[in-house]
C-alpha cells in the first residue's frame, strides 16, 4: 500500500498534481472519516425518511380531518422551503431552545450535536417527499384487494401492514430511488453547520494545501461513485422485488 | 374506511367528504406562520425587558432581508434561463441518430445530474476565473454570475433529462407517420414532436424551477450577498440574540413557502388538466 501512496507523492513532485488525501497519513484519514460520515447520515436519513413516509402515509389515510390536515401542511411546509434554511432553523433556532447539558470537560454543551441536527432536518426533508411517493403507491393499489381483506377479517392496521404496502412498496420504488438519491446529495448541506462529512473535509484539505482543483474532481467524482452504487443496488433490489404482473 | 358502491343494499355509511389537494385554506397558514415567527419569541419575552422585541427588530430588517429574496429570484430566473437553452440543446443532442453525440450527451446529463448541487456550486465558484481577459478587453465574473453559472449546471442536466423523457413518452407511431408524409427529421422534430413535448415537460419544468429557487439560498455558503447571508448578518449586527434565532429564519421559511407554494399547486394543477385520461 505504502508503495501506492508513495506513488502520488512523487506524482506530485513531478506534475505538481496534488493529491494529500492519498499521500499524507493525516489528510487520508480524515478523507476516510469524512466518506464515513457522509456514508452514515446519508443511511440515517434514508432510514428515518422512509420510516416517515410510512407512518406518514398512514396517517393521511387516517378518518380524524385534523390528523389528515397536520400531515399535509407537514408535507407542503418542507417540501416548498429550502433544506438548507431548515436546517438552519432546525440547528440554530431550535437547538438554542433546548436544554444544555454539561460534557465531560466540565463545560456547556448542546443536546444535540450538528450531526444530530443534520439527520434529524435532512429526514424530515427526505420525508416529507416519501409521505407523497408512498400514498400514490397506496392509491395505486386496487380497492377489491383491500375489500377482499375487509372480508377476511383484517384489522385496518393489518391491512396496511400485510397488504396495502407490500403491494404499494413495490409500485413505489422507481419514485422511492428517485428521491433517496437526492436525499444523498443533500447530505452536501450538512457542511453550512459544520458535520464532517466529505465535503467539509474536502474544503479543510484544500484550506491546507491549495489544491482546489484535484479536491473538486475527486469530489464529484467520489459523489458519483457514491449515487452510483446506490443506484445499482436500488435496482438490484427493484428487479428482486417485482411480482410478475404487477405495478408495471 | 368507507367506498363509493352502485350497490343499493350498500351505500357507505359517511362518504368522505372530497378534499383538495390541500386542505389548508390561508387561515391556517397565517396561523401556522405567525405561530413559528411569534411562538419562540414569546417564550423568550420573559427575558430582557429594555431590548426591542423580536418582531419590531424582524421589522426593521425585513425591507433589506425582501430586497435579498429579489436578489434570489433573480438568480433562480437567470439560471433558469440559462440551464433551460442549454438543457434543451443536450436532451436533443440525447436522442440524436449519431451514437457518440448520444453517447456523450447521456454522459454529460449523468454526470450533472448525480453531482450534487453544493458540490458543483463550488466547482463553479473556485474553479472560474475572476476575471477573462479578452484581447484588451476585460471581463469581470462576480460572485453572483458565477453562482448563476454554478446553479445553471445542474438545471441544465435536468432539462435535458425532461426534453428525453418527453420525447421518449410519445408514442413512436408519431414519427412514423410523419415519415410517411415525407417530412424531414428536422421537420418531425420541430413541428410535430416537439409541440406536443412541451405540454408534457411544463410540469416537471415547473417543479425543477421550485427547486432551483430553494437551491439559490446555497449561494450563500459560498459568499453571495443573498437573504440568507444577509439574515445572517442582521442576526450578527443584532448582537447574537438567541430570541431572534427563530423570528429571522421562520421570516425566510416564510418567504421562500409564499413564492413557491403556488407554483407548487400550479403545477399540480396543470398535471391534472395534462393527465392522460386511461
Amino acid at each position: 500500500m505504502d508503495f501506492v501512496f508513495d506513488w502520488f507523492r512523487v506524482l506530485y513532485q513531478e506534475t505538481g498534481i496534488n493529491l494529500p488525501f492519498l499521500y499524507d497519513e493525516y489528510d487520508r484519514n480524515r478523507m476516510i472519516d469524512g466518506f464515513f460520515t457522509t456514508v452514515w447520515l446519508s443511511m440515517v436519513c434514508l432510514f428515518f425518511s422512509v420510516i416517515i413516509g410510512i407512518i406518514g402515509a398512514w396517517l393521511q389515510g387516517s378518518s380524524f380531518k385534523w390528523t389528515r390536515r397536520i400531515i399535509n401542511s407537514y408535507i407542503q411546509i418542507f417540501r416548498n422551503t429550502p433544506p438548507l434554511v431548515q436546517l438552519y432553523f432546525f440547528y440554530f433556532a431550535i437547538g438554542t431552545l433546548l436544554p444544555r447539558i454539561e460534557n465531560d470537560w466540565g463545560g456547556q454543551s448542546p443536546i444535540l450535536g450538528s450531526f444530530a441536527w443534520a439527520a434529524i432536518s435532512l429526514s424530515f426533508f427526505a420525508g416529507a417527499f416519501n409521505v407523497e411517493i408512498f400514498r400514490s403507491g397506496i392509491e395505486a393499489v386496487p380497492k377489491s384487494t383491500v375489500e377482499a381483506a375487509e372480508a377476511l377479517g383484517f384489522s385496518k392496521l393489518q391491512i396496511y401492514r400485510e397488504i396495502t404496502l407490500p403491494l404499494a412498496f413495490r409500485v413505489v420504488l422507481p419514485a422511492l430511488n428517485n428521491n433517496l438519491v437526492n436525499l444523498v446529495k443533500t447530505t452536501t448541506l450538512a457542511y453550512a453547520i459544520a458535520v464532517p462529512e466529505m465535503l467539509y473535509e474536502a474544503n479543510q484539505i484544500w484550506s491546507d494545501n491549495v489544491n482546489v482543483t484535484e479536491m473538486m474532481v475527486f469530489l464529484l467524482l467520489a459523489y458519483f461513485v457514491l449515487v452510483g452504487v446506490l443506484v445499482g443496488g436500488m435496482n438490484r433490489w427493484e428487479r428482486a422485488m417485482k411480482i410478475p404482473g404487477y405495478g408495471g | 374506511m368507507t367506498y363509493k358502491t352502485d350497490l343499493p343494499v350498500m351505500l357507505p355509511v359517511k362518504p368522505r367528504e372530497p378534499e383538495p389537494f390541500l386542505s389548508l385554506t390561508p387561515w391556517h397558514m397565517l396561523a401556522i406562520a405567525l405561530l413559528t415567527i411569534i411562538g419562540p419569541s414569546i417564550a423568550f419575552a420573559q427575558s430582557g425587558s429594555e431590548a426591542q422585541s423580536p418582531l419590531a427588530v424582524l421589522m426593521n430588517w425585513a425591507p433589506l432581508l425582501l430586497k435579498g429574496f429579489i436578489f434570489n429570484l433573480v438568480i433562480s430566473i437567470s439560471a433558469m434561463a440559462l440551464g433551460t437553452v442549454v438543457g434543451a440543446m443536450l436532451g436533443l443532442c440525447q436522442i440524436s441518430l449519431l451514437a457518440v453525440t448520444r453517447h456523450s450527451s447521456w454522459f454529460v446529463t449523468q454526470f450533472f445530474r448525480n453531482a450534487p448541487w453544493l458540490v458543483l456550486l463550488f466547482f463553479a465558484m473556485f474553479l472560474l476565473p475572476f476575471e477573462i481577459k479578452f484581447f484588451s478587453l476585460t471581463i469581470p465574473f462576480p460572485d453572483w454570475f458565477k453562482a448563476i453559472l454554478g446553479l445553471s449546471l445542474p438545471v441544465m442536466a435536468n432539462v435535458s433529462e425532461i426534453v428525453r423523457g418527453a420525447v421518449r413518452s410519445l408514442p413512436s407511431g408519431q414519427w412514423e407517420a410523419a415519415e410517411s408524409l415525407a417530412y424531414t427529421r428536422l421537420q418531425t422534430l420541430w413541428l410535430i414532436i416537439i409541440p406536443q413535448c412541451v405540454k408534457r415537460m411544463l410540469p416537471p419544468w415547473m417543479n425543477l424551477y421550485s427547486i432551483l429557487t430553494m437551491a439559490t439560498v446555497l449561494a450563500s455558503i459560498v459568499g453571495v450577498n443573498e437573504v440568507m447571508t444577509l439574515t445572517g448578518q442582521a442576526l450578527a449586527s443584532e448582537g447574537g440574540r438567541p430570541d431572534l434565532l427563530a423570528p429571522f429564519y421562520g421570516f425566510v421559511l416564510l418567504l421562500f413557502f409564499i413564492y413557491c407554494y403556488p407554483i407548487a399547486r400550479f403545477t399540480v394543477w396543470l398535471e391534472k388538466k395534462y393527465a392522460v385520461i386511461t
